[in-house]
């Protein structure tokens, strides 16, 4: 085994490790602690936070990228189609990987979705409905949904015993909401059991065109769109921070020059110039195959393209409100009393401009997540997203797009997308407007 | 007020330019004229007089920056980056890769962009405003509070969605309008009913949150509960007061985007076959047409620094603190 670093898993873990660098700093300040404790004592924001890092969890499973070493070329011919590149969450799923249909099937189906021509054994052409390859007799859903659902709810029992018996241990008040919190906990844990169980026997949520699984092209999906939502943030936040205070702190030609660039930027149309750089950003990969060795890493590369180009389009907004606040804190008195005594210029925007910043630079993290997972879909549509044969929500919606003219239509794909969609949307916004509340000093009163 | 516009005309140049230098820089660094020949011309094998005429011929064949060949102030004015921009400014967009004139074909694609754009953002705003004032009314109630979820749920939908879903209940399912196509006048009304419907309804809950937030940021003032002391019902206050002062934030986020109304939606336009700006810019993006793609770069830079002059103007009008100076 070969473990692969491919770049978007480097900088997944460079994140990761600087969150929690960050986190571990954060913990030491009373005042920053007491502050976290307010926005996890809404239940909405809990149960939002939980969603959030079952995502991440998949987001980083598939981040996991290694070549297996293949011994017999029988039992790998399926994870070979990249390569020989494989994630975590491959390996977990390498039953739906292996297991392709011909053709549509819907959710739990046991035949195929449309009839084909077969030629019986008395020599004549029937148009049938084909049995699917890989999907059991489909006679007992029940007791397996019964069996999954059991082994689930003994996962999550233990798992919640075990938090109870730590919280046991440091005294179980708390103001913190953990009901809430287990009862999602519990909910999601049992239907990915659920889901995950039954995808031994079923297509649970149906197959493609090309007789793909639709549930594991979701939980694909998972890394690109949260990859996409957190990086771009990540990527453009020290322009934006660098920039933005410079401008308001030091005035003069800075401050002119600043403004031009960004103003300049943000006056181009976004979807206009992200396309551009896309469209750019194609012709120098296709001028450059060296780059890459292999399908995955080219899509990798893109992705990366993408994320980076979707950050520098992105930038001049925080830029800007950085720039305002900046302005606005230097004229109060303890900057003004910093510089008297003849605090260094580096000094005072560590400790005092930095420090003031914080809760603007996290709520528009956290504000541009949702938006930057839904702009992938809206991008995968226009074709200038990520490419063509990376998992990706936006993909799956496009595919399935021209199939909604069927009758009857396919519609699993499509609402498998938008339905996983959803939930991360719906979490990140819920999360964010609980951070918003509590960490704007405008919403005190 | 004559000269304060003047000065702000001119200031856009600075930033046109630099629009300019940007897609200039995109386009023909990292896509050089040669390789764009190439693309174009086809065939693998083609030979360098081919090249140099097809350069010749859209004027490629300059230098980028600087021409060292040409003397005195042509050095940096006969090169291809001010050629091109000349032609920009003077909206000579040229011809795209299918050898049609894109400026003509602009003026064509307006008309239906704007019979879309338009009605959409007239009832977007109305609806959202008058839905803002009446949960501010309400506020803290059930109505309230079940409102506000509703609209996260409704943002946290993709667009995509509420169009894909209602092709397949209103043209699909019920027949109500067709599905796609365009026709001018009034025939055409049946066409546009139903991209419009989805784009207010895509837009209602982040709208609603939006003025919500600043009816309410109004509300706390200190001049309405003055209003509210002398006596004044909770209806006139709205409208007197909180709807009147709001007014100036809903400016500055709205009238800047009304000139890039003419710009259309690309998503909506592409879905529902409409043959407006927005779907030409898709096509051009699917087609590689960079010709198009830059026409179209430098016309929504020049509606959006149009916007933003016009938010300044119309500060004066509804602000009489605010003087042009």
């Amino acid at each position: 085994m070969k473990i692969i670093l491919l770049w978007t898993d480097v900088m997944v873990w460079l994140l990761v490790i600087s969150l929690l660098l960050w986190a571990w700093t954060v913990s030491r300040s009373p005042q920053v602690r007491k502050l976290w404790h307010t926005v996890f004592k809404s239940s909405i924001a809990m149960a939002s936070a939980i969603i959030l890092l079952f995502y991440l969890l998949f987001a980083l499973l598939d981040s996991v990228h290694f070549r297996l070493a293949t011994t017999t070329n029988e039992s790998q011919s399926k994870t070979l189609q990249y390569g020989g590149i494989t994630s975590l969450l491959d390996i977990m799923f390498s039953h739906n990987m292996k297991n392709t249909e011909r053709t549509y099937s819907a959710p739990f189906a046991t035949h195929e979705y449309t009839k084909s021509i077969v030629l019986n054994e008395h020599g004549v052409t029937k148009q049938e409905y084909l049995p699917l390859k890989y999907v059991g007799t489909g006679d007992d859903i029940i007791g397996k949904s019964i069996f999954a659902g059991f082994v689930g709810l003994v996962i999550v029992g233990v798992l919640i015993l075990m938090h109870i018996l730590w919280r046991g241990r440091r005294g179980l008040k708390s103001e913190l909401p953990w009901r809430t919190a287990y009862l999602t906990f519990g909910v999601l844990i049992i239907t990915f059991t659920w889901l995950y169980l039954l995808s031994y026997h079923y297509h649970v949520l149906g197959t493609d065109k090309v007789g793909g699984d639709v549930l594991y092209q979701s939980l694909k999906s998972i890394r690109t769109g949260v990859l996409i939502g957190i990086l771009t943030t990540l990527i453009m936040l020290p322009v934006a921070v660098i920039l933005g205070v410079s401008a308001g702190l030091f005035g003069g030609w800075v401050d002119d020059g600043i403004q031009y660039l960004y103003t300049t930027l943000s006056s181009i149309p976004g979807v206009l110039l992200i396309a551009a750089g896309v469209l750019s950003m194609q012709v120098m990969m296709d001028n450059n195959p060296t780059w890459f060795e292999t399908t995955l890493e080219r899509s990798d590369l893109r992705l990366l393209f993408l994320i980076i180009i979707l950050g520098v389009t992105s930038w001049t907004g925080l830029c800007r409100l950085l720039r305002a606040e900046t302005l606005k804190i230097s004229q109060i008195e303890f900057v003004t009393a910093a510089k008297a005594f003849g605090v260094g210029k580096v000094t005072i925007i560590r400790r005092h401009i930095i420090p003031n910043l914080m809760h603007i630079i996290l709520i528009s993290v956290v504000l541009d997540f949702s938006g930057l997972v839904l702009a992938e879909a809206v991008l995968s549509y226009v074709g200038v997203g990520v490419d063509p044969t990376m998992h990706s929500w936006g993909n799956m919606i496009n595919q399935a797009r021209l199939e909604m003219a069927r009758e009857p239509m396919v519609w699993w794909s499509l609402f498998s997308a938008f339905v996983f969609m959803f939930i991360l949307v719906l979490a990140a916004n819920l999360f964010s407007d609980r951070i918003q509340r509590v960490l704007d000093p405008r919403n005190k009163s | 007020m004559l000269s304060y516009i003047i000065r702000r005309i001119l200031y856009a140049v600075p930033i046109l330019i630099g629009v300019n230098l940007i897609t200039f820089l995109l386009f023909f660094m990292v896509n050089s004229p040669d390789d764009m020949a190439r693309a174009q011309l086809g065939a693998k094998q083609v030979s360098p007089e081919l090249i140099h005429s097809w350069k010749e011929a859209r004027g490629y064949d300059k230098p980028l920056f600087i021409n060292y060949e040409s003397e005195g102030i042509q050095k940096a004015t006969d090169t291809l980056f001010v050629q091109e921009s000349l032609k920009l400014f003077s909206f000579d967009f040229g011809f795209s890769d299918a050898n049609r004139d894109i400026g003509s074909d602009i003026k064509e694609r307006m008309a239906p962009s704007l019979a879309i754009a338009l009605p959409t953002f007239l009832i977007a705003l109305i609806t959202n405003i008058s839905l803002a004032l009446l949960l501010v009314l309400f506020r803290g109630s059930v109505l309230d509070t079940s409102m506000m979820i509703l609209a996260v749920m409704i943002m946290s939908i993709s667009g995509l969605f509420y169009i894909i879903a209602g092709q397949v209940l209103f043209s699909k399912m019920w027949h109500w309008v067709p599905i796609s196509g365009y026709e001018s006048g009034w025939d055409g009304v049946k066409f546009i009913i139903l991209p419009v419907l989805i784009g207010v309804f895509a837009g209602i809950g982040s709208g609603v949150r939006w003025y919500r937030s600043i009816f309410l940021e109004q509300i706390n003032q200190d001049y309405v509960r003055t209003a509210r002391a002398k006596g004044l019902s909770e209806l006139k206050v709205l409208f007197g007061h909180v709807l009147r002062n709001g007014m100036l934030p809903i400016l500055t986020g709205v009238v800047v985007i009304i000139p890039s109304l003419f710009m259309g939606s690309l998503i909506m336009e592409s879905f529902f076959g409409i043959p407006g700006l927005g779907s030409y810019t898709i096509d051009a993006i699917h087609a590689q047409d960079f010709a198009i793609v830059k026409a179209m770069v430098f016309l929504g830079s020049v509606l959006y620094i149009v916007g933003l002059i016009l938010t300044d103007i119309s500060y004066t009008l509804f602000d009489p603190r605010v003087k042009l100076s």
